[in-house]
């Protein structure tokens, strides 16, 4: 074996391994249902960022000539430049689903990343010391749990007035005790591996351990859970904005764009609720065949 | 030279709670190791031998300070290791390392062998240049038979063998000046476990290294020991030079393993007498009064309930009240 060694030397390269990750990657591809969603997804973000360029309208202008005849002129149409036809007050629906897709985007995946962040932090700590420190974190994450969230978000926003930024806040507030949850029970498992006894033998200190030794080897179980938890912040932003607690006009989002849609949906003004629902139906779908596709490609029984 | 490190009455207890006890009942002892003393020279090798759950690993992790553990560990003569905090116990660490039972579990599958050896030098010489630290990296891997070209590839791809090559060189990256070993050829193919052995005692020979070798196979110990300690129910039973234990076996524990170890050759396999052990080990949780070997022993009598043999002695220590060579009648 060493004089094999002495011969290669000089002669080979350095072969690059193929890392789990790589190996993730390849079965995600072969998965059509994932790359669908995938493909839905790409399309939804480049709609919210760059459909503003390809609107004849702002999402603020009202249009006086469809104003008060909305259900007979304002209909979806190339020439008006009204692709998705007009709100009941007029207002370009194509220029405010754009907007709202933004909104209801950046909510889903600002919760998940404030979940990805603090629930893996928090859950890998728990998890990994322990004992006495796990049981008093553990049932903190137990007592906010059985708060009603929605009762809270609510009282919040009235509160502290309709805004974007609450909104974040709210939805970050809650998102991450579950994850904490299934990190821990993930790290519970994954402190006894040899691995990580290794790390201990050899002297590596207990937050070292955690970054390199714990979380990459949650890294799976936390993207699966995540893209998973971005509808669900979808999800919770319209709830709350169809209730009319949501963001503020002129802003809008695909929440509050439905609640507009189903209320007028008797005047005959079916594309008022039937884009907005599109594109929230199509977000839902890409994240979680996504989810679904990523669960299986990470799942690490299949290596 | 002077002792490298000489153990005294070490003795690990986990308090035990069981399912249904109320908070406030006392947790039950169990007494994992009980009592173990001994002592090794530098580039020594202790082989460690006994049945699974009689302690052996749990020893190991006692020594250093991976479970709580009492009595004294006296590194070079110098410092007891038990009362150190993580802090003060770090740089002992560096110098006493060790590799594991099963090669692939001991690696994380997420880091490239490369970064595996290096870790412990990033903990111990962060001192040290990214370079430097390949360029170590690079040598061992050489040292160890690994192509040093297989640096950037992931756990997964190598052999059983091949891990345990990768264990070796992570332990040994950092200089140490013992290894333990716990039960490192267990998992492997008997093949592949001569080689992992051949390397470790060549290793041995070139740096000087002191092992503790743990192993339930008492063939591969009598490879690579100098000394060799059987451990039951957490007490050593008999502790002996090499050849002295495998020639002259005088408790009747370890003379049973020893007829239970197989002979390579028809004839004699079937002639070799054979010392059957009835049952199991019993709890440690509720060890048997005096000898704690005596439910299983076909020496047992009266006075072994009572009295617990002493571990006192020179060079060859048995713990046994009625010691001596095999008789015709224990044999089958």
């Amino acid at each position: 074996m060493v004089a094999t060694t002495e011969n290669n030397v000089a002669t080979a390269q350095v072969t690059k391994g193929r890392s789990p990750w790589a190996d993730a990657r390849r079965r995600f591809f072969r998965n059509k249902a994932a790359v669908f969603g995938l493909l839905l997804l790409v399309i939804v973000t480049l709609f919210a960022l760059f459909g503003g360029f390809l609107a004849q309208w702002s999402n603020e202008e009202l249009d006086y000539n469809v104003m008060g005849q909305v259900a007979e002129l304002g209909g979806p149409s190339i020439a008006s430049g009204h692709y998705f036809g007009t709100d009941d007050l007029g207002r370009d629906l194509f220029a405010r689903t754009v907007q709202g897709t933004q909104i209801s985007l950046a909510v889903g995946v600002v919760g998940a990343l404030i979940a990805i962040v603090v629930g893996t932090l928090y859950g890998a700590t728990a998890g990994y010391v322990g004992g006495r420190v796990d049981g008093i974190m553990m049932r903190l994450v137990d007592i906010l749990m059985a708060i009603p969230y929605m009762f809270v978000l609510i009282l919040l926003l009235v509160m502290y007035g309709r805004s974007i930024t609450m909104l974040f806040v709210g939805v970050g507030l809650i998102s991450w005790m579950d994850m904490s949850r299934i990190v821990r029970g993930q790290t519970l498992s994954l402190k006894g591996r040899e691995y990580v006894e290794a790390a201990r033998a050899t002297g590596v200190s207990a937050p070292v351990i955690i970054l390199r030794h714990i979380v990459p080897n949650l890294a799976g179980v936390i993207i699966v859970y995540a893209t998973l938890l971005v509808p669900l912040m979808i999800l919770t932003e319209s709830f709350i904005s169809f209730l009319g607690l949501g963001v503020q006009e002129p802003l809008t989002s695909l929440g509050a764009l439905i609640a507009e849609g189903a209320g007028t949906i008797s005047y005959g003004t079916v594309w008022q609720l039937a884009f907005p629902l599109l594109f929230f139906v199509l977000t839902l779908f890409g994240f979680f065949f996504v989810g679904d596709g990523l669960r299986d490609a990470l799942d690490p029984k299949d290596r | 030279m002077s002792t490298l490190l000489s153990v005294r009455d070490l003795r690990v207890t986990f308090p035990i709670t069981r399912a249904g006890d109320m908070p406030w009942t006392a947790p039950r002892p169990l007494r994992a190791v009980n009592g173990v003393s001994f002592d090794l020279e530098p580039g020594q090798t202790l082989g460690v031998v006994g049945e699974s759950g009689c302690g052996k690993s749990t020893m190991a992790r006692g020594l250093i300070n991976m479970v709580p553990a009492t009595g004294q560990v006296l590194w070079e003569g110098k410092t007891d290791l038990i009362p150190l905090s993580p802090r003060a116990m770090k740089p002992y660490r560096a110098q006493i390392q060790m590799i594991f039972q099963d090669p692939l579990a001991s690696l994380n599958p997420r880091m490239t062998v490369g970064r595996i050896i290096a870790e412990p030098l990033l903990t111990h010489r962060p001192d040290l240049s990214a370079e430097d630290r390949r360029k170590r990296v690079d040598a061992m891997m050489e040292r160890v038979g690994l192509l040093p070209q297989m640096i950037n590839r992931y756990p997964h791809e190598f052999s059983g063998g091949q891990c345990q090559r990768i264990g070796i060189a992570r332990a040994l990256v950092v200089e140490p000046k013992l290894l333990i070993c716990d039960e490192p050829v267990s998992a492997l193919d008997v093949s592949i476990q001569a080689q992992v052995v051949d390397l470790l005692k060549e290793l041995q020979r070139d740096l000087g290294l002191a092992m503790i070798f743990i192993a339930h196979d008492l063939s591969v110990v009598k490879n690579i020991s100098h000394d060799v300690m059987v451990l039951y129910l957490g007490r050593v039973m008999e502790k002996a030079p090499r050849r002295t234990l495998y020639a002259d076996p005088q408790h009747p524990y370890t003379q049973a393993l020893l007829s239970a170890v197989p002979v390579p050759d028809p004839v004699i396999e079937r002639a070799k007498g054979i010392i059957p052990l009835d049952g199991d080990m019993p709890s440690p949780m509720a060890p048997p009064s005096g000898c704690v070997f005596r439910t299983r022993c076909p020496r047992a009598q009266a006075d072994c309930a009572q009295i617990v043999p002493s571990v006192q002695g020179g060079d060859h220590v048995v713990a046994c009240l009625h010691p001596g060579p095999v008789q015709e009648a224990e044999t089958v």
